[in-house]
């Protein structure tokens, strides 16, 4: 069991407001790179597959494909390196994991488009 | 120097300054009650007798409320004493509160606590043998601990096994102490020590928190 101690120690390292985004959802994520002593934003962009974990260990999962390669990033919600996530293209899902898509190639990784509000936020 | 007495609270991860994801501990340390002050005159040494968490008032017992009474103080129920060399001073008078303050300045910390009991333990969990292999005609003893010396391989004890031989026996719930833990971040209103790293112990227990003496604290 989590104490209330406990938590009021991890609610300090939590984002005061995620980002909005849908399992399904086309997003760029804009995360911090350190280079040396160089810091600079690197943007991955990629349908989100799923998202898991609750509180500090909520992550969420990014794929998309390189050439004929998927490739797939797991970024913490919380994380301050994650540094903004931007829907822009929402995708029309059925399920919260969305795992068949590794075994599809070529046009078949698309999903069809779903026409929401929430895709234009900020 | 400094020492305070804790209770370990449990375990979780944060993100230090960087954007690092730290593993560590969070431990709630006082405030705790200068109970008694020894010196060398009274009882041989110098230490400072610190109490922590207050005993249930239907629970005291007559000789402890005695005892605390001497430091204008209530029962305590996790009493342990901060050792000072022949030439420290003592820092804080007779029934004086320590809290979290007294660590703003530290930087690694050690802490020492009852470990969790593991029961009765083989040589392979409890001192860190290799054990047999699993195949290759290894026939009942995988985690067997091997030789343990011969027929007549006295050493010095006549036939006997050689003393301190390591083997299988009771493991944990000992006192134990983890050292230069990094000091993350101190809670004053709530009185926590977060800290890097495991310690000893099960979440709830008693533990003692002392500024590290081995690692310097810059």
């Amino acid at each position: 069991m989590k104490t209330k101690i406990l938590e009021s120690v991890e609610n300090k390292s939590l984002r005061e407001k995620t980002p909005y985004f849908e399992i399904g959802d086309t997003v760029d994520v804009h995360c911090k790179i350190q280079e040396g002593d160089k810091t600079r934003t690197q943007i991955f962009t990629g349908t989100v597959i799923g998202r898991k974990g609750r509180g500090m260990n909520e992550s969420f999962t990014v794929r998309r494909m390189v050439g004929n390669e998927g490739v797939e990033r797991v970024f913490p919600v919380n994380s301050p390196n994650v540094l903004d996530v931007r829907s822009i293209r929402s995708g029309k899902t059925r399920r919260a994991k969305l795992f068949f898509l590794r075994k599809r190639v070529g046009k078949g990784v698309r999903l069809a488009q779903r026409h929401s509000s929430h895709t234009v936020t900020k | 120097m400094a020492m305070l007495l804790g209770k370990k609270i449990g375990m979780t991860q944060i993100y230090d300054e960087s954007g690092k994801m730290v593993t560590v501990t969070v431990i709630q340390a006082g405030p705790c009650k200068v109970m008694q002050i020894k010196t060398p005159e009274t009882d041989g040494y110098s230490a400072l007798q610190l109490g922590f968490d207050d005993v249930k008032a239907s629970r005291i017992k007559k000789p402890a409320e005695g005892h605390a009474k001497k430091a204008q103080a209530s029962a305590k129920k996790f009493i342990r004493e901060w050792r000072l060399g022949a030439k420290d001073e003592p820092q804080y008078a007779l029934g004086d509160e320590v809290n979290v303050e007294a660590f703003s300045e530290i930087k690694f910390v050690d802490v020492s606590g009852i470990s969790k009991g593991k029961g009765y333990a083989g040589v392979m969990k409890r001192h860190g043998f290799g054990g047999f292999p699993g195949s290759h005609g290894t026939e009942r003893k995988h985690r067997a601990g091997g030789s343990i010396g011969s027929h007549a391989s006295d050493r010095g004890h006549g036939g006997n096994l050689k003393k301190g031989k390591r083997m299988g026996g009771r493991m944990g719930g000992t006192r134990v102490t983890t050292k230069h833990h990094r000091l993350v971040s101190i809670d004053a209103e709530q009185n926590l020590l977060v800290i890097k790293g495991a310690i000893p112990g099960p979440s709830g227990s008693y533990v003692e928190i002392f500024s590290s003496r081995t690692r310097p604290q810059s």
